[in-house]
């Protein structure tokens, strides 16, 4: 079998022009499929780790979204003076309510602008979602027009950085610092003094509010609470199903689109196996048949054309892996379809990802690796010999 | 014998394989082509947008809305022959996938702006003189079964509460490109109950619609606009229909490029394929190719021989695949409408798109037949006589 085995990767390198064109195109495909589960990873990265699992938002009832919500200052100080929120080592409630409103910024270099995020918070919200951190910078100054930018709106709107100046509504914002949020869409907003927004924006309501529990499991408590106030017309959501919902429509349509080229794309690299490794066969004819002649079974034969094909799949599968680490290094950014704000996540490999593209190089090699390896095996040994061939 | 007939024999030696091929082929033209209308029907609302016709919004964002009072005063400027102006309603129906496009619009302005959506004067009528009353697209009404005279309940995502609107009438685009699924209910009848529950936002329009008396003014009349409400509390953003619109594509600029990085990495695929299963005929062939070529055939004529092949191939292929194409477009559409409902429409085959994608996998049917070209090209006549295999 030693000897197959061998005989069958040095067939590999005699054949290498038509091998190099059939491991590319599959390579190709598995690239496909490995960058549409990069693309979904990133999503999910950016818009669900987002949310923290103790965290909860309020929203006024029937709004989807921050934007569109509204939540008026008496309620929110009805809110904050509820039982069962988690505070902090100072004794200070975290509960805090913000202004998000979305403004037009031109990229670097592009002529139609992006709208990004802006909110309006307090510096607690550093607490409130600890996957935000200053990178530069400090925090802003309450009640003066400074923001902090996410890392992904410095890279791609201010080169300036810290120091420079951004116009919103009329006044011009110092940027002090600059954060950075584990790849969540919190990379992609810019925040600042919620107060001096509101009065940019001329706005007496805040958008939402965001409360962490002490406890998961408080979340009925508080859920309760506030569904059985009568001033607050407010719905209560985990923070985690909020941004989950949010990236639904995003995710469902990049696996859809996804999924349906890869389907079709699989198809088509199934087809290339196939013909590589028939042209392999008829190439070899005369030799299965003296191998044949030699005393090898049939069944040896369909197990060493078939390894052949899948040997040619597992270096697709490995070239595709490759490509992906490559494509780790992209940032992507696009509109989220349920905000119309501008999202930037990054392509990210992970390693059931990395499994899930080399079982896929693998299957399809497998598929059509099977019925030129039949043919292979069931050559009448006679007349194999009789072809004209080396 | 011609070289056609040749052509066609050689085909027929290994008809498994030219199948093969030609399925190949076929798969990536129904690959092309699902992308290329996935990407035009992003364009749709660029396609669909008018020269005559400006957008006028809030400077910092379209969230931001505009007093309603700018409307008076854009109308007397220069070169403008209509105003009129739309909200964003963004209400839902049952559930967060009953989503479509919802303008609520002063009916009798926005209709005479918007002459693409044909209605029937009674139906018209009847939306001017009911303030419960909507208008909606062909498709839309298909899509739900929806007709005059129905009640339509949404839940107001952005205008808070249950509205119910009675269909009034059902317009028809008046070209191929009209979005056939927006919604119109009336500005007047959602402000009013905003007075009551919002007052603070109440009285505000989302953006302007500008209708110009000729495109070439499109530059003079932003400008104009625009200059008029700078330094006030609310700086308007104007832009032609069609800039408007393409600011949103430009938005999801990352997909659209990467669809398009794919569609030019498929041709690459074609080109892989084609130029694989004319290499092994044509390695087949050496002893034969030379045996022509000592009975007087040119390296010129035989390379003619292996494009015909390539061409022939790439021909069925493409028959093949456009035969897949035009059922699998339907369930394309029918799948991502069933998955993401109202929210991605548009996924039309034209003609236009199947020609591009017959055109270029010809073209590069040409390309690959290039790589056995060089082959025979380089071949010695006495070596390749010699070859046994």
């Amino acid at each position: 079998m030693s000897l197959l085995l061998a005989y069958s990767v040095r067939n590999v390198w005699v054949r290498s022009s038509t091998t190099a064109l059939t491991v590319g195109g599959l390579a190709l495909v598995s690239l496909i499929l490995l960058t549409v589960f990069m693309l979904s990873n990133g999503l999910n990265q950016a818009l669900i780790e987002s949310g923290s699992p103790d965290n909860v938002l309020l929203l006024r009832k029937g709004a989807t979204t921050e934007i569109a919500s509204g939540i008026y200052r008496d309620q929110a100080h009805v809110v904050r003076a509820l039982a069962g929120i988690a505070e902090t080592s100072g004794r200070e409630r975290l509960a805090i309510p913000e202004l998000v409103v979305l403004i037009s910024l031109s990229k670097n270099g592009a002529v139609t602008p992006a709208n990004v995020v802006v909110r309006g918070t307090h510096s607690a919200a550093f607490m409130l979602r600890p996957q935000v951190h200053l990178v530069e910078g400090r925090v802003w100054q309450p009640g003066t027009t400074e923001i902090v930018v996410g890392a992904q709106i410095a890279k791609r709107f201010l080169l300036g950085g810290i120091g420079s100046h951004l116009r919103m509504g009329k006044r011009e914002w110092l940027v002090v610092g600059i954060a950075e949020a584990e790849g969540t869409a919190f990379e992609s907003e810019i925040w600042g003094d919620v107060d001096q927004l509101m009065a940019t924006y001329g706005r007496d309501s805040y958008s939402s509010l965001t409360l962490r529990l002490p406890a998961p499991s408080a979340f009925q408590s508080i859920e309760d609470a506030i569904g059985s106030d009568t001033r607050l017309q407010l719905q209560v959501k985990h923070e985690r199903d909020y941004y989950r919902e949010k990236s639904v429509t995003m995710t469902t349509f990049i696996r859809l689109l996804g999924f349906t080229f890869t389907l079709i794309f699989a198809f088509g690299a199934i087809l290339g196996g196939t013909m590589t490794m028939y042209g392999a066969v008829a190439s070899r004819t005369k030799e299965i048949g003296l191998l044949r002649a030699l005393g090898f079974h049939p069944r040896q034969i369909f197990t060493v054309f078939l390894l052949e094909s899948l040997m040619l799949g597992t270096l697709a599968g490995l070239l595709a892996i490759a490509g992906g680490t490559a494509l780790q290094f992209v940032t992507l950014s696009t509109m989220n379809f349920s905000t119309f704000s501008e999202l930037a996540f990054r392509l990210t490999l992970t390693p059931a990802s990395a499994l899930g593209t080399i079982g896929f190089a693998l299957s399809i090699s497998m598929v059509g690796g099977i019925p030129p390896a039949i043919r292979a095996a069931r050559l009448p040994v006679t007349s194999a010999l009789h072809t004209p061939g080396r | 014998m011609t070289l056609g007939t040749l052509i066609v024999r050689n085909l027929r030696r290994h008809t498994f394989r030219v199948t093969l091929t030609a399925f190949g082929i076929a798969t990536v033209i129904l690959a092309l082509n699902l992308i290329v209308t996935t990407v035009r029907a992003w364009y749709a609302g660029v396609e669909a947008s008018v020269p005559n016709r400006l957008i006028s919004r809030h400077a910092a964002s379209l969230s931001i809305h505009l007093p309603l009072a700018y409307r008076d005063r854009i109308a007397t400027m220069n070169g403008v022959t209509g105003v009129t102006y739309a909200n964003w309603f963004g209400g839902v129906y049952r559930d967060a996938k009953g989503f479509f496009p919802q303008f609520a619009v002063e009916p009798a302005s926005f209709l005479d702006l918007h002459a693409e959506l044909s209605i029937s004067e009674e139906e018209r009528q009847a939306f001017l003189t009911d303030r419960r009353g909507c208008v909606i697209g062909r498709r839309l009404a298909a899509l739900y079964g929806w007709k005059v005279g129905d009640v339509i309940t949404l839940k107001g995502t952005i205008y808070p509460g249950d509205w119910e609107f009675v269909v009034r009438g059902v317009y028809h685009g008046a070209d191929a490109a009209t979005d056939e699924t927006w919604m119109l209910l009336r500005w007047d009848h959602m402000n009013e109950r905003r007075q009551q529950i919002d007052p603070d936002r109440a009285g505000t329009v989302g953006w302007y619609i500008i209708r110009i008396a000729d495109p070439s003014l499109a530059g003079s009349v932003t400008r104009s606009v625009d200059a008029e409400f700078a330094n006030s509390t609310a700086e308007t953003r104007t832009e032609t229909e069609q800039a408007f619109q393409m600011g949103f594509v430009a938005m999801s600029g990352a997909i659209i490029n990467s669809l398009k990085v794919l569609a030019i990495a498929l041709n690459g695929v074609t080109l892989l394929v084609l130029a694989n299963t004319l290499v092994m005929a044509v390695r087949e062939r050496t002893r034969e190719l030379a045996v022509m070529r000592t009975l007087g055939f040119r390296p010129s004529h035989l390379s003619v021989l292996v494009a015909g092949e390539a061409l022939l191939i790439a021909g069925l292929g493409t028959v093949l695949g456009i035969a897949i194409t035009i059922p699998a477009t339907r369930i394309y559409g029918a799948l991502v409408s069933a998955r993401l409902g109202n929210f991605f429409q548009h996924l039309t085959l034209y003609s236009s798109t199947l020609l591009l994608s017959v055109s270029v996998t010809l073209c590069i049917a040409v390309c690959a037949a290039a790589f056995p070209s060089i082959i025979i090209m380089r071949d010695k006549i006495v070596e390749s006589l010699r070859n046994t295999g």
